[in-house]
This record gives C-alpha cells, sequence and structure tokens, in this order.
C-alpha cells in the first residue's frame, strides 16, 4: 500500500482509484496510464467517443479482464486502499464488493425471484435472509410494486427497462460498496431511461457509482463528477458542471459540443 | 442464347430437382410401405398380443416363438448402458471444451473427436473382441466378456462425439452476457457453468442425448460382434444379450424367403424404426426449441 493513498483514505475522500493503470489486449494498448479518483457517493460518469477505453476501464475494476487470456494489466486498482490485483482479494471477492450493471440488460432466464436469489445462494447468504433481501433489493430499484405480484414470472419476459432495473436490484442485493454501470440505458427507451437515472441519483447515497455513458444529457443529469477520455487516455476530469461548462482542454470542449464523437 | 431457350433450360432444371426431391420422399415412404406391408403380412399369422409380451424369440425350433421382448430389452439395455457412460462423458467433455480449454488446445481436440466418428463400427466392435472381451471376462471371472457391458461401452465411445459436438454448440450458444452476470454478482466458473450455463442450454444438450440414443440404438455392427448374442432372455449387463439390430442382421441371410420368420424380422425392424424415429422427432423438437431460445 502506499503512501499517498493512506493519506487519502484518511481524507475519506476516495473510495475507489486508478494508479498508472495501462491495459494491453494482445499487443494493442487499450488503456495509457489512467490516474483516477472516485469519491465515495457520488457518481461519477465517464465518458469520451467510443473506442476510447471507458468500458475497458470500468471493467478492470471488478476484474472482467480476467475472463479474456490476452488482456494484460499494469499499475494499480485501489480499493479502499488495498491493491484489487495483488492476490490479497480473490476475483469473486472483488466483484462482491464491486458490483456491475451491462450493457444490455442480461437477466438469467430463470424467475424474476431467482435471478437475486441467485447471487444470495453463491455467496451463501442464509436461506432465512433471502427473502427479505429480495425484497428490499427491488424496492430500492423501485421496481417492487411492479412486480411484486410476479416473482415467479421469468424474467426474460419483463419489458427492457424493468429488466436493467432488475439487474441493478440484483447488484444491489449483495450490498456492494460499488456498482459499475457500462451504458445501463442504451438499449432503453426514453422513459425507461428517466426512471434509471432518478434510481442512479437515488442510490448513490448508499453505494459509490461509476456510469459509462455516451449521453451527455444523462451524464449532466445523473454525475457529480465527469472524466473524459480520448484514445485510452484521460484527458480531462472535473465536477460535472464545470467539466462541460468551462472545460479546460480543447478536446473535451469539442466533444461535449457535439463536434466529434 | 434466345429467351425461350433459357426459359426451357430453367423449367427442365426445376423439373429436375423437383424429382430428385420427391425420390428421396418416395423412398422414405416406400421402406416404411415395406416394413408395415410385411409387418402385417406378419401380425396375420401372429397375434400382436403374443408378439409384444411373449418372453421368447425362437424363429426356428419345432414351437416357433416370436416374442420381441429378449431383444427389445436387449437394446434398452445396451443403450441405458452406452448412455450412463456416454452422457456424464460427453457433457464433461464439452463443458472442458467450451468453458475450459485454451485455444490452441480446443483446436487440436475438436478435430481428434470429429475423428472418432469416422472409425467404422466394424473396427470398434473389433476392439470389443479381443481388448474389451477379455478385459472383462478377467476382471469378472466368466469365460468370455461378450456381454452387455462390453457393447454398452462401445456403443458409448460411438456415441460421445455426437454427444460432444452437439452439447459444445449448445454450450457455445449461450450468451457470454449470462456468463458475465454470474461472474459479476461473484460467482466462479464452476457455480458459473453448473448454475447458468448448463441450464441455459438444456434444450440443445436434451437434444444431443437424445441424437446419441438414435445412434446407440440403430447400431447394429458393434452390437453383433460384442454382445454374444444368446437369445435367451436378458439378465442384466453382465450376461450376453441380442439387440433388434443384431437379431436382424443375423437371420435376415439364412430365413426361407416370405415364411413367417421372415415376415416377423420386419415386425421388429418395424418396431426399430418406430422407436428411432420418436427418438429423432424428440431430439429434433428439441433442437429447434433451443434454436428458437437463442433467437430470442
Amino acid at each position: 500500500m502506499c503512501g499517498i493513498n493512506t493519506v487519502k483514505m484518511n481524507n475519506d475522500l476516495v473510495k475507489l482509484s486508478a494508479e498508472s493503470v495501462n491495459l494491453w489486449f494482445g499487443s494493442k494498448q487499450v488503456l495509457k496510464n489512467i490516474n483516477i479518483d472516485f469519491a465515495p457517493n457520488q457518481v461519477t460518469a465517464l465518458i469520451g467517443p467510443s473506442g476510447c477505453g471507458k468500458s475497458t476501464l470500468l471493467r478492470a475494476f471488478n476484474r472482467m479482464h480476467d475472463l479474456s487470456p490476452d488482456a494484460r494489466i499494469e499499475g494499480k486498482l485501489v480499493l479502499e486502499g488495498q491493491d484489487l490485483y495483488d492476490g490479497h482479494f480473490s476475483a469473486t471477492q472483488v466483484r462482491r464488493r464491486i458490483g456491475m450493471v451491462f450493457q444490455k440488460a442480461n437477466p438469467f432466464p430463470k424467475s424474476i425471484y431467482e435471478n437475486i436469489n441467485y447471487g444470495l445462494k453463491i455467496n451463501d447468504i442464509p436461506k432465512a435472509e433471502r427473502k427479505g433481501i429480495i425484497e428490499n433489493a427491488l424496492k430500492e430499484s423501485y421496481i417492487w410494486d411492479e412486480l411484486k405480484t410476479e416473482l415467479d414470472k421469468p424474467a426474460t419476459r419483463l419489458s427492457g427497462g424493468q429488466q436493467q432495473r432488475l439487474c441493478i436490484a440484483r447488484a444491489v442485493a449483495l450490498r456492494p460498496e460499488v456498482i459499475l454501470m457500462d451504458e445501463p440505458c442504451s438499449a432503453l427507451d426514453p422513459l425507461s431511461t428517466l426512471k434509471i437515472e432518478e434510481l442512479i441519483v437515488k442510490l448513490k447515497k448508499d453505494y459509490t457509482i461509476v456510469i459509462v455513458t455516451h449521453n451527455m444529457q444523462q451524464a449532466q443529469r445523473v454525475a457529480d463528477k465527469t472524466v473524459f477520455m480520448y484514445l485510452g487516455e484521460v484527458i480531462e476530469e472535473g465536477e460535472t458542471k464545470e467539466l462541460f461548462n468551462n472545460p479546460k482542454n480543447e478536446l473535451t470542449g469539442n466533444y461535449v459540443k457535439g463536434r466529434f464523437g | 442464347m434466345k429467351l425461350a431457350a433459357r426459359e426451357k433450360i430453367d423449367d427442365a432444371v426445376k423439373l429436375l430437382f423437383r424429382t430428385t426431391g420427391l425420390l428421396v420422399i418416395a423412398i422414405l415412404g416406400g421402406i416404411f410401405f415395406m416394413l408395415i406391408w410385411n409387418s402385417v403380412a406378419f401380425f396375420l399369422k401372429i397375434k400382436p398380443l403374443d408378439f409384444i409380451t411373449g418372453t421368447q424369440w425362437n424363429p426356428s425350433g419345432s414351437n416357433a416363438e416370436y416374442g420381441i421382448l429378449p431383444l427389445l430389452v436387449s437394446t434398452c439395455l445396451v443403450t441405458l448402458g452406452a448412455m450412463t457412460i456416454a452422457i456424464p462423458l460427453g457433457i464433461g467433455t464439452a463443458a472442458f471444451l467450451s468453458e475450459y480449454a485454451g485455444k490452441r488446445l480446443k483446436s487440436i481436440l475438436k478435430p481428434v473427436i470429429e475423428m472418432l466418428a469416422a472409425v467404422p463400427s466394424v473396427a470398434i466392435g473389433f476392439l470389443g473382441i479381443v481388448i474389451l472381451g477379455p478385459g472383462i471376462a478377467e476382471l469378472t471371472g466368466q469365460s468370455n466378456g461378450l456381454n452387455a457391458l462390453n457393447g454398452a461401452i462401445l456403443l458409448a465411445v460411438m456415441a460421445l462425439p455426437t454427444i460432444i459436438t452437439v452439447t459444445e454448440d449448445a454450450l457455445h450458444g449461450v450468451p457470454q452476457s449470462y456468463r458475465e452476470a454470474s461472474y459479476g454478482v461473484g460467482a466462479n466458473k464452476w457455480q458459473t457453468l453448473i448454475r447458468v450455463t448448463i441450464p441455459a442450454a438444456a434444450p440443445g444438450i436434451l437434444a444431443a442425448v437424445m441424437l446419441g440414443v438414435g445412434r446407440a440404438i440403430g447400431e447394429t455392427m458393434t452390437v453383433l460382434m460384442a454382445t454374444g448374442n444368446a437369445s435367451a432372455f436378458p439378465k442384466g449387463f453382465f450376461h450376453s444379450v441380442r439387440t433388434i439390430t443384431a437379431t436382424i442382421a443375423i437371420e435376415m441371410g439364412e430365413v426361407p424367403y416370405q415364411t413367417t420368420h421372415y415376415y416377423a424380422l420386419f415386425a421388429i425392424a418395424a418396431v426399430l424404426f418406430l422407436i428411432t424415429l420418436a427418438v429423432n422427432l424428440i431430439g429434433e423438437y428439441f433442437v429447434n426449441k433451443f434454436r428458437k431460445y437463442q433467437a430470442a
């Protein structure tokens, strides 16, 4: 553990951070010297054109790249002062503490109840507690009222927006500390998007949220901080309002004004 | 070329292809008709109930008996044994190929497994006689090892390539997003495989199993060589059995034309045909169900 981190921890300003992270797929470098801190109980948006590495960075935090044999990571990814890759944690422990919501809603082909119950079973949560946790997670994700009478129905029959909120409930049920969201609304209609955005803002009192988005309005609606990435590098980061209204970097300015992307 | 000439060629080709297409259907229909026709001739002489419930197959004795049960039980016994071995082995291999094996290993293993399907059944039967048979005889203390177990093991080997290939396709077809979702809540590879990937691929795996069963039931040469062919009612895996296919193969060459015995062989062939037809239809049903599910 390096000293600078401990100091940050004492100030209680950093929940999750990347320190000099480089990442390659085969011989192609996708992330270049990434340094970012994510503050607790805040929503941070990662924005940038397609292929800039924002999803790759997001997935590095819960070790999803462990699954691709040609991915190679250098540098440190740190959760509360502890390196996620130094052997201290197993990948499954990391994913328990850092939940993920994917771009396309991916409920299991099981019932609504089982979709959340699955993660509880995997993590050895006692049977007696599960029912309450599931109900609570659905309430937290604001789909309890819609779904409470049909918990035994297949989750794949829900609408896209409901499926995505179920996936958020699935992540929330495990009480992670951080929730990563990879373009959670990209496949949804405006109304469902709005509901998810409201949910994100409400969830931040309990969780640290990092969201990748292509939608600039969405970043401004939900994010406290915004990070602009381009070609695998962090170009600029700051308070969302500041970054959108007074970008310091010319690239950032062009991107947020929609001149390229 | 003139327009009229081109139109003529077009019509001719259309006719040609229609003929070949209809011909295949006609051949299948012809086989079916022949089986039924000869079976009817059989059932005019022997009561269907005696055929179905008779426990003796002894067509050449002075008091001929035509009970299909010993043959049917033999076929089922060998097939059941083969599937007991081949299903876990096949699904396990497919899971290894799809989830665990590295790219290079997979690129070697897959063609090798497919090559296994190309080994002629007579060669596998040969192995049953010279290697497996003596081995089983030694282990069980019997005089020879030509029995249901021997046939079951060989049929398992023959059904494996089908089961592995189709199961692997089914597992491979499970969307990666399901696996990611499972890993995302902290599941490891094994939990993901058992609780998410295999259940999601279940229709495809069932299809694989049914195709394997179809392969085992219809196989003739291997069981003919390896199971001993005693026509007594089968007593178990360590006893000699005689399947429907082997019976037809053995007796058809020697039976006098258009005798009751001759017709009897058609009747058991018809039963076999119906069983494999049913198994294949069930297999197809699950294959289609899996495709639909994948498209959704």
